[in-house]
């Protein structure tokens, strides 16, 4: 008996909380409207089904529960019903499944005037490629990806000279013209999704996958990643920032094409020495660093993550948290630096003898060791640091500035501002940590070598 | 096909002499099928403690230090898999399977008893394997329970090394174990009835652990040499599933290979393998109905073709998994198709399922609750199938957690609570004792509410956009503050649930000694396995003289019988039993 009440109060309850639940699509911002109501029909035909079952269910449950003296009819099989509700159903069927067929026909149909745009995923970052003016991608390789040539283009091929490369996990593009996306990875399985655009599809290493969609509302978007891709699967994340057509055009001018791209071998370290004077004050001589004067050491660290981070202080993406003191003070130095001042200062840091920091915290390295399972998916098992995860150096650096950096993420204080991507990354993953864990990890961090 | 002479033979039985055969080296497929439920049922302890850390995570992110991004990943992997192949696909077959199918056909035992027990025994080394990954350097594998190269093997994920190799291993085993099983199910339902067993007069439970078991053994491959493809590329570096990959900055020296190679064959298995869970659950949710509503199922022929067609279809609806897989997208319009075909045939079982009980006498006892939770689960989880089959419509609910939603409520609420009915229906035959009835209403209302509470809002997150596999969801623009409220409302729920399977266990081992006398039959069931001269069966099950079936297994309420229910084995002479309307 309540079960009968209470399969008819699930379905109430169900079809309340369809109503009513505050979770429904996001505002569509992409010409796949027919996707929403494709899943509209969808609702409607398995709504009647859902509701149908259950209440005669619920009915049969109270209408031929057990009571005394009472049987069972006997009847085996009733052929005739059975053939109309087969029928019925394969309507039900057919009435989705041919919407269904024919939005999947456009969705692979791609405009003849479709732009086209290459997205390049990887572990976890997003970067895109543009085809430039000659209107066509250069061929790209796996073999020829390299820390000068992130995208693997193939330099022997002259119509990759011109493409536009997009180093940032942020994509403009233009409102109102159809897209195709040209999906690729580096290395793992992932997956561009805009939930707002609806469509989305896998990047597969080794191929080239395609979608294709027409923003139809300017403003910006979440690229999330929808297939696992490892440890930092969640924190994969990128924008898209739709603009109207002169905004666009004059953000492309400003991407740099392959053969402009910079090679960052090209500081010159003679150069560097002079515009380290003011850096020694506080880092000291050899880029030791000097926990009284909150100066990390810098010797030792990979040079185009300190390139980074000064192009970050210089404009702004670091160091301008009202919290971040220190961070502050180095913007203030950063700001007296041009992009070749800093080419220059971090070549010459690079020939600064690396010794190791001394260790100023303690804690528990056991425990830390399981901790850094996480890290280690970014920042290598030794703490080396890594190039394409944009992942810095941790082993034999100061432990202080770690420790007080891990709680700058966690806090907000850093890795906030918008164009900080590694950053946004870093702080997910400083979430995750304890303030109690932060000593157990560091301390792991000090005994690599 | 008609009765099979191997059934009359005097067959020589293991003759078990000490504690040791008997219970531990035992080839009764009664003690094998009690070892292979207490063990699937530890192991899916397990799994469900490792459900619990994640919801704990999702409801309260950055709370539990010992749950990082690494470890909540290797979570979701161990849970999946364990859910999936050790503890269901090893409960209903290897458990199921094993007790009722030799009892229902009216068998001594299965065909080859020591090949079941070694069956067993091989099935508990992979599970032993499994569990050893967790304590190797780098912990189990972090891949998910799909296990979709690159990545398993790629140091971005956790369990790279040793992890997916102790998983691909024990799956290796597994299947040896299956193998094993399998064929001597299939072969004892085919070789092994008794006299007057046709085909169309096994119950359900037979036909879908039959079935089961064939789509077991022809799916099971495609896993099997995907794992050793797998372990061939991570161990000796061959590229069946590897293109040329930049990983950690470096180039490696793979080429050529194929991802969605992999997904393919993985898929091929996996399909089948929800309907290698699915149907076992059909057959015997069929019975426990027809039992508890005193009615015969309701078109049992067609119950069984629609077994046969769901089984046969199951093999070319595989890449529906794979809509956004950057397969050729052609393939959409065959497998959309497939699937939604596929939905006809399950219709007609639920309709089959309500029509049963319409005209019934319905004892609402415990398994009878289990049995209408699974009609309403499984109408909703095979309803929201319809959308994620349905090409489109699976472009923007692909990876969200209306997928988590639905195959939970497919997969694994629908066929749990199968699995609970059928414990509290055939316990008392399997020790002769009935389980608490107070307590088996507490477990079901706790876990079957719960269950919903749990994964109803999950489909409206995923229709928000909500991805799945994610350890937090941070700051996103488009997810709202009441998204994290609603995953600590599931959080609890999930925690309800886990707290009520307590009661579960407990009402196991405290019936053992204080449950209720059962007798022999104290359903009224028209089954061979109830009409065992002893309870609960000892080994040969049949005393003296093998059982003769004189009718199908869905005689209830026969116009003019005294009985409300007629036993298979009743000759049609006997008082009472006069064969009226028996159709097959």
């Amino acid at each position: 008996m309540a079960i009968a009440l209470v399969l008819i109060l699930l379905v109430a309850g169900s079809l309340l909380f369809h109503f009513f639940s505050p979770w429904w699509f996001t505002p569509i911002a992409s010409n796949w409207q027919m996707m929403d109501e494709t899943v509209n029909i969808t609702f409607w035909v398995t709504g009647i089904v859902f509701v149908a079952v259950n209440l005669f269910m619920a009915y049969a449950i109270f209408r031929y529960r057990h009571r005394r003296g009472q049987r069972a009819e006997y009847e085996p099989e009733n052929k005739k019903l059975e053939w109309w509700l087969t029928a019925v159903t394969t309507l039900g069927v057919v009435a989705m499944l041919t919407p269904g067929l024919f939005v999947w026909a456009k969705f692979i149909d791609v405009p003849r005037d479709a732009t086209v745009v290459e997205a390049v995923g990887q572990q976890w970052n997003w970067s895109y490629r543009f085809p430039g003016n000659d209107g066509t991608l250069g061929a790209t390789s796996a073999r020829l990806i390299n820390r000068d040539n992130p995208f693997g283009i193939d330099p022997g091929d002259a119509k990759g000279r011109d493409d536009v490369l997009v180093f940032s996990p942020e994509l403009h593009l233009p409102v109102g013209k159809p897209v195709k996306l040209l999906l690729r990875s580096k290395d793992v399985t992932h997956d561009f999704t805009v939930p707002q655009f609806r469509v989305k599809m896998d990047l597969v290493p080794g191929t080239v996958t395609f979608m294709w969609f027409t923003p139809t509302k300017t403003g910006s978007y979440d690229v999330l990643c929808e297939e696992l891709c490892g440890v930092a699967h969640f924190a994969m994340r990128g924008r898209v920032v739709v603009d109207e057509e002169p905004v666009f055009q004059a953000w492309l001018a400003r991407q740099p094409t392959f053969s402009q791209s910079p090679v960052p071998a090209a500081g010159d370290a003679a150069a560097g020495q002079a515009a380290f004077a003011p850096c020694a004050a506080c880092h000291g001589a050899k880029g030791e660093g000097n926990p009284s004067l909150n100066a990390p050491k810098l010797s030792g660290q990979e040079r185009w993550y300190l390139a980074r981070q000064l192009t970050n202080f210089k404009h702004g993406i670091r160091g301008a948290a009202d919290q971040d003191t220190y961070g502050k003070q180095m913007a203030a130095f950063a700001s007296t630096l041009d992009a070749a001042a800093i080419e220059n200062v971090v070549a010459y840091i690079e020939t600064l003898p690396d010794e190791q920091a001394k260790p100023a915290l303690e804690g528990n390295a056991e425990r830390g060791r399981s901790l850094y399972a996480t890290c280690a998916a970014c920042h290598g098992e030794a703490g080396e640091g890594v190039w394409s995860t944009h992942a810095p150096r941790l082993a034999r650096m100061s432990d202080w500035y770690l420790a007080r950096q891990l709680r700058n993420f966690r806090q907000g204080v850093r890795g906030g501002h918008p164009q900080d991507f590694p950053g946004a990354q870093m702080a997910f993953m400083a979430k995750a940590l304890r303030e109690q864990s932060i000593n157990d990890l560091v301390a792991y961090i000090n005994s690599l070598r | 096909m008609a009765y099979v002479a191997i059934a009359d033979r005097d067959v020589h039985l293991h003759d078990p002499q000490t504690f040791v055969t008997k219970y531990i080296w035992s080839q009764d497929h009664k003690v094998i099928a009690i070892q292979y439920s207490v063990t699937a049922i530890a192991v899916g302890l397990v799994a469900l403690v490792l459900s619990g850390m994640m919801r704990l995570q999702l409801g309260f992110p950055n709370t539990f230090s010992f749950i990082t991004p690494s470890n909540y990943l290797q979570f979701i992997t161990m849970h999946g898999m364990i859910m999936v192949i050790y503890l269901l696909t090893a409960l209903f077959l290897g458990g199921f399977g094993n007790y009722l199918v030799p009892l229902m056909v009216g068998a001594r035992d299965m065909v080859f008893p020591y090949m079941n027990m070694l069956s067993y025994r091989v099935y508990l080394l992979s599970v032993l394997v499994l569990r050893a990954s967790c304590v190797v350097p780098g912990g189990p594998t972090g891949a998910g329970w799909t296990l979709y190269p690159p990545q398993a093997v790629l140091p971005g994920t956790s369990g790279a090394g040793l992890g997916i190799i102790l998983m691909l291993v024990s799956l290796a085993i597994f299947i040896v174990a299956f193998t094993m099983g399998g064929l001597n199910y299939v072969t004892t339902i085919l070789q092994a009835r008794c006299r007057g067993m046709t085909l169309l007069r096994l119950p359900l439970t037979v036909w879908g652990i039959f079935m089961a078991t064939i789509l077991g053994l022809l799916a099971f491959p495609a896993l099997l040499v995907s794992a050793i493809m797998m372990i061939l590329d991570s161990v000796l570096g061959t590229s069946f599933f590897m293109p040329a990959v930049v990983s950690m900055g470096k180039g490696l020296k793979y080429d050529g290979g194929s991802p969605v190679l992999f997904q393919h064959l993985f898929w091929f298995f996996g399909h089948p393998e929800v309907y290698i869970v699915a149907l076992p659950a059909f057959g015997i949710v069929s019975d426990l109905l027809s039992v508890h509503a005193r009615k015969n199922i309701f078109g049992y022929r067609m119950m069984v073709w629609a077994i046969l067609a769901i089984g046969c279809l199951s093999f070319v609806v595989w890449a529906h998994h794979m809509y956004v897989s950057g397969m050729n997208p052609y393939f959409g319009y065959f497998f959309a198709t497939t699937t939604l075909i596929i939905a006809i045939p399950t219709a007609i079982k639920v309709y089959n399922w309500v029509l049963t009980l319409w005209h019934g006498d319905i004892h609402l006892r415990v398994p009878m609750l289990f049995a209408i939770g699974f009609i309403f689960t499984f109408v909703h989880g095979g309803l929201t199938g319809l959308f994620l089959g349905n090409v489109t419509v699976d472009l923007p609910l692909s990876d969200t957690y209306f997928v988590v939603g639905h195959f939970h409520m497919v997969m694994g609420v629908s066929p749990i609570l199968v699995v609970f009915g059928a414990i509290y229906h055939w316990y008392p035959k399997i020790t002769g004792r009935m389980l608490n009835e107070a307590l088996g209403k507490l477990h079901f209302w706790a876990t079957f509410l719960g269950a919903y509470a749990v994964y109803l809002p999950m489909h409206y997150l995923g229709i928000l956009g909500v991805p799945r596999r994610y350890y937090a969801l941070g700051d996103t623009a488009f997810i709202p503050n009441s998204v994290h409220d609603v995953n600590v409302a599931i959080t609890v729920a999930a925690l309800v649930i886990a707290a009520a399977q307590l009661v579960f266990l407990f009402n196991l081992v405290w019936s053992l000694a204080h449950g209720r006398e059962a007798g022999s039959n104290p359903w009224g069931a028209t089954t061979l396995e109830w009409q065992t001269p002893d309870t609960p069966p000892k080994h040969g099950n049949w005393g003296a003289r093998l059982p003769v079936a004189y009718r199908w297994a869905y005689e209830f309420s026969v116009p003019g019988a005294r009985s409300d229910f007629i036993p298979q084995n009743e000759p049609p002479e006997a008082p009472g039993g006069r064969e009226h309307g028996a159709k097959p």
